[in-house]
């Protein structure tokens, strides 16, 4: 039996084949995320969707499936918010594409015209486990452009695709405000900019609403397509979230604010200071995707702390941490890192693996299809030799639709 | 006489402080006398990594007037009579984390009107009050060399501190300085080559014409030091005093080391090439390719000063960069010490840096010593730091686990004999996790990317 498990991982691990064959995962503690912990279990991977789990002496295992082990599985981790793909590894204009500068206000950006799944950060991050990422256009502009969610596979942003258009980048910090005489130079300038995006939107759609009504009109009469204002329509009508990226806790009060005026769906991102207004973002029912937890503490994050996520988690407010965006160097975190140093400051080892599936699966709205190992899900795991928090543990392999790619290379 | 000859500086600060410490360790458990001490303080109990070639799993360390007395087995060392002791069971105590390269205290030195600038001194410019050192101090570390950034080919003279905030903390700079037995403050010389120190004239916009520049004031600062010689002491005959040639020859006598920034493989050789011209003492730092040409490294005796961050790139010099750096290294022969880099890595994770590397495969011993002594023998400081050895500095932090383990908390950090940081002190904690009130006074100013800080992703 062994023998025959070690070839298998050589061969997988090696030659990646690009479809999913019947698969079993054996491993001596896999954490399923939604339910208890299993000790020496199986999952079978059939058709690239989770087929069936338990303990290895319950699970039937399909004659001729490929067979690979690991001491610890998790679900294929998913990191909540990033500009991997879009803010590529050499920092130069050839592969930077998270951020538009030419105008505050460019909510039309889509991140599927900039997301290369070539960019070789992406097979960098999937090597610590990472399956899933919410990426898209960076902080930075008042309104920067719109995310994706991406598998981290795939030779075409097709492939890679989970979901088009999730979100809408809006920034409410010192790198969204502008010096001289350009807008927007202040708080109160950015608020009043978004505020009138927001009702020419709900305007633009009043007028589409009513045009849809009259059948008769003429192509003359007809209200011209706005890509910036159909966006924003999206975010009104809910299809879109908002997610707002502010680290002071006037400007999370800001983001609030908005949210109530226009009843959309405020997403609060980074939030350094989210753990000053815990009842305020409670009582308006929005999610925390939270900054790295070693992300710089200086500007807006001067005051952030290592205890953001345990004080999250102890309130009820849904929160996931994220890789977020660097400008230089890491140009890209690795979540289970960031979630790890939160473990090691109040939460939980398992809230810590939660953070950076489930409940990121919850906020992005996909937890049908990933998050925990379930059956029905899509197989995207996550193998390691160990507690997968550990600063010395190894990610040894991941899997993405039952299909089985290398983890980190060392 | 001035011996211009490169210094075999390696073989007597890697190999010689290994020998010697363990003698010195069998000096201390064997030579003591107990005797009656109000001033001393021992832990006992503890598992210990002296840095020094041993793990001693029930250990005890000795504490008089801000030195190590003794360290050693809990059931052979000896504590003097009327000591205070502290049963430290559980814990783990290591000498204090010494960092080779960090930009904390709100920094600058070299300012930018030309690419060469040897006579600034970045003690002029540094924010004691600067909270980073609070957050330094949290993570272990009690040395710090402060550097100023890399945008220049040569950037100024750094300078070496140790953190003194026990008490009420220091007042100035002055407080904080290590110095020789002359009474002058100890430090070494910034340089850097690839992409950061190059620009717009008057900086250089290739390597070629970087070195160039380097090789023509190390070569006239030569001249300046002959003229001064044989002046033999006549005023009438003597050069100008000029402050950035005495720098340079400071750094070609080897009492000045030289703290080289350099990333890509080639620019690794070209500072070996220039340091052996001009027989400076050098350190390499961050050396992301030096995996590439570690037996080159290695055979010129040149130690390494590694960053670990977590992902390759952010420049092309920094794609090739990866956590296996220092097991590459280290097995070449090349003496590793990491670095912070602090606000490139947080000073409050040091000890990440070290286990991240023994993920990829170093030694652990290796690894604890590249957060210590080998960050002190790049300093010239391993006679007084960097291992628990009688008659060292008392500076060691106390920890609650592994120090290579996610889940261990820096308890306390000593600096000599002091304690200068206590997470049970909410004050300190503060500094330790973060929160209200524990953010920074300054923002660094480092070089060429002090814009991008501010403007988040700007194109």
């Amino acid at each position: 039996m062994f023998k025959a498990i070690l070839p298998g991982i050589l061969v997988c691990l090696l030659g990646s084949s690009s479809w999913a064959e019947t698969l079993v995962v054996k491993a001596k503690l896999i954490h399923t995320v939604s339910g208890k912990s299993i000790a020496n279990g199986a999952i079978v991977c059939v058709d690239g969707k989770i087929a069936s789990i338990g303990e290895i002496a319950a699970v039937v295992i399909p004659e001729g499936a490929k067979v690979i082990q690991a001491e610890v599985v998790t679900p294929g981790l998913i990191d909540v918010r990033s500009s991997v793909g879009l803010s590529g590894i050499l920092n130069v204009d050839h592969d930077s594409d998270h951020l538009e500068t030419s105008a505050p206000l460019q909510p039309e950006l889509r991140a599927i015209d900039a997301y290369n799944p070539r960019e070789e950060l992406i097979e960098y991050v999937r090597g610590f486990g990472i399956t899933t990422v919410h990426t898209g256009h960076a902080p930075g502009e008042l309104i920067s452009g719109q995310t994706m969610i991406a598998k981290t596979r795939g030779g075409t942003v097709q492939d890679a695709l989970v979901f088009d258009g999730k979100a809408v980048c809006a920034t409410l910090t010192e790198s969204s405000q502008k010096s001289g005489k350009q807008s927007p130079g202040t708080r109160g300038k950015q608020m009043a900019m978004l505020r009138a995006l927001l009702i020419e939107a709900s305007e633009y759609r009043s007028k589409l609403n009513k045009q849809s009504k009259e059948t008769d009109a003429s192509d003359d009469s007809k209200v011209a397509r706005n890509l910036k204002l159909e966006t924003i329509v999206d975010v009104l009508d809910g299809k879109k979230a908002l997610l707002i990226t502010a680290d002071r806790a006037q400007d999370i009060a800001s983001a609030l604010r908005l949210g109530e005026e226009f009843s959309i769906r405020i997403w609060l991102d980074s939030a350094a200071e989210a753990y000053q207004l815990i009842p305020q973002i409670k009582k308006a029912g929005v999610p925390v995707l939270l900054h790295p937890s070693m992300a710089r503490a200086n500007g807006d994050r001067e005051n952030m702390t290592f205890r953001s996520a345990s004080i999250l988690k102890e309130s009820g407010i849904p929160f996931a941490i994220e890789s977020g965006f660097e400008a230089y160097v890491p140009k890209v975190r690795i979540v289970l890192f960031e979630a790890a140093l939160a473990a090691a400051h109040g939460l939980s080892k398992e809230a810590a693996l939660e953070s950076i599936t489930l409940s990121a699966a919850k906020i992005l709205g996909i937890e049908d299809r990933v998050g925990s190992i379930d059956v029905g899900k899509e197989a995207d795991l996550a193998l390691y030799d160990g507690d997968p928090l550990e600063y010395t543990t190894h990610c040894i392999g991941v899997v993405i639709d039952g299909v089985v790619y290398p983890g980190e290379s060392r | 006489m001035v011996i211009w000859n490169r210094r075999n500086w390696i073989g007597a600060a890697a190999i010689v402080p290994w020998i010697g410490s363990s003698l010195l360790e069998e000096k201390s458990a064997i030579g003591l006398e107990p005797l009656e001490d109000s001033e001393s303080l021992a832990w006992t109990h503890a598992k210990i990594l002296t840095a020094a070639g041993s793990v001693i799993n029930d250990g005890t360390l000795v504490v008089q007037k801000g030195t190590i007395l003794a360290v050693g087995p809990s059931n052979t060392t000896v504590i003097p009579a009327g000591a205070k002791v502290v049963d430290a069971t559980g814990k783990w105590i290591m000498p204090g984390l010494v960092c080779t390269h960090s930009h904390i205290g709100g920094v600058g030195a070299a300012d930018g009107s030309s690419p060469i600038q040897p006579g600034v001194r970045i003690l002029d410019s540094i924010n004691v009050k600067d909270a980073g050192f609070k957050r330094a101090l949290a993570g272990g570390l009690t040395t710090l060399n402060i550097m100023p950034g890399s945008g220049h080919l040569i950037s100024g003279q750094t300078v070496y501190c140790k953190l003194r905030f026990a008490g009420k903390g220091p007042s100035t700079i002055e407080d904080i300085l290590i110095r020789d037995g002359q009474d002058k403050p100890l430090g070494g010389l910034k340089m850097a080559n690839g992409t950061n120190s190059q620009g717009e004239a008057p900086f250089p916009g290739t390597r070629g014409k970087s070195a160039f520049l380097v090789r023509e004031q190390y070569i006239k600062a030569r001249e300046y030091h002959a003229k001064r010689q044989s002046a033999d002491g006549d005023q009438e005959k003597m050069p100008p005093r000029d402050l950035h040639l005495e720098s340079l020859i400071e750094a070609m006598q080897g009492t000045r080391i030289v703290h080289h920034h350099t990333h890509r493989h080639d620019d690794i050789i070209t500072v070996l090439r220039l340091s052996q011209e001009f027989g400076f003492r050098v350190v390499l730092h961050h050396v992301s390719e030096g995996w590439k040409v570690a037996k080159e490294i290695a055979e010129a005796k040149v130690p390494c000063s590694v960053i670990v961050v977590d992902s390759p790139g952010g420049k092309l010099e920094a794609r090739d960069m990866t956590f296996k750096n220092g097991h590459v290294l280290d097995q070449a022969g090349v003496r590793v010490a990491f670095h912070t880099d602090d606000w490139i890595t947080d000073s409050r994770v040091f000890s990440r840096s070290a286990a991240l590397a023994v993920r990829s495969g170093m030694n652990r011993d290796r690894a604890i010593e590249a957060l210590t002594i080998a960050g002190a023998e790049m300093l010239g400081l391993e006679n007084r730091i960097g291992s628990l050895v009688a008659g060292k500095d008392a500076d060691f932090c106390i920890l609650s686990g592994d120090p290579l383990s996610v889940y261990t908390r820096v308890l306390e950090t000593w600096v000599e004999g002091q304690k200068a940081f206590d997470l049970a002190n909410p004050d300190d904690a503060l500094y330790a996790e973060g929160g209200q009130g524990a953010g920074f006074e300054l923002n660094p100013y480092l070089c060429c990317f002090g814009q991008a800080w501010q403007q988040t992703g700007a194109k």
